[in-house]
């Protein structure tokens, strides 16, 4: 059970890394907005799981609420994160931001 | 367990130096806005891994998920904000 919650974490870890790299590294607004999503959903879903599974492991009632609330957690930002990225996507096309376009000289 | 736990959540604040960087100079207004978001889903996870470490995670569960509540609101909030006002971005529309 230790290895299963060691890997979870791991992978959990990789995501939260990929998605700050790629908020770094993305050219423009609009394709920054794709790694934030993933980094909010897909590595706080894995850690959120792995930390459930390791607060159940003394089996009491008190174990088992906490792992739930955990859970619930992990349902309220699968409902709200792509909510609030959705509302900064409206916001930036309202305000009238351009898509960046691949061209010759703006290669890095 | 507790050390797996301790190097977590030290990668987890280092990684979370990166949404910082794009949240002080980020060209645009929504950009800073989008690393705030990044940092704040972040620090949920940083809450309970605290509560771990401390043997007291059924009180940051609460702490957290009210933290999530804040995020959400937060970004909610400042992106209705700012769609009202046009010209307070510093980048330029190319071409």
């Amino acid at each position: 059970m230790s290895i299963l919650i060691t890997i979870m974490l791991i992978c959990g870890l990789i995501f939260f890394t990929g998605g700050s790299v790629g908020i770094i590294r993305f050219p423009d607004f609009y394709s920054r907005l794709h790694p934030a999503g993933k980094l909010d959903t897909g590595g706080l879903v894995i850690t959120m799981s792995a930390f459930a599974l390791y607060t159940l492991q003394p089996f009491t009632l008190t174990a088992v609420i906490t792992s739930i609330k955990i859970i619930l957690i992990v349902v309220f930002v699968f409902i709200t994160s792509p909510t609030a990225i959705h509302a900064i996507v409206d916001a930036g096309v309202r305000a009238g931001l351009v898509p960046w376009e691949k061209k010759e000289d703006n290669l890095i | 367990m507790n050390d797996i736990f301790i190097y977590a959540g030290i990668f987890l604040g280092v990684s979370m130096l990166m949404p910082t960087y794009r949240s002080l100079f980020g060209p645009t207004v929504l950009d800073r806005l989008v690393g705030v978001n990044a940092i704040g889903s972040k620090t949920i996870v940083m809450l309970i891994l605290i509560g771990l470490i401390y043997k007291r995670a059924d009180m940051f569960v609460d702490i957290a998920l009210a933290y999530a509540m804040l995020n959400f609101i937060t970004v909610l909030a400042a992106s209705r904000y700012f769609q009202k006002q046009k010209g307070l971005y510093d980048e330029k529309p190319e071409k």
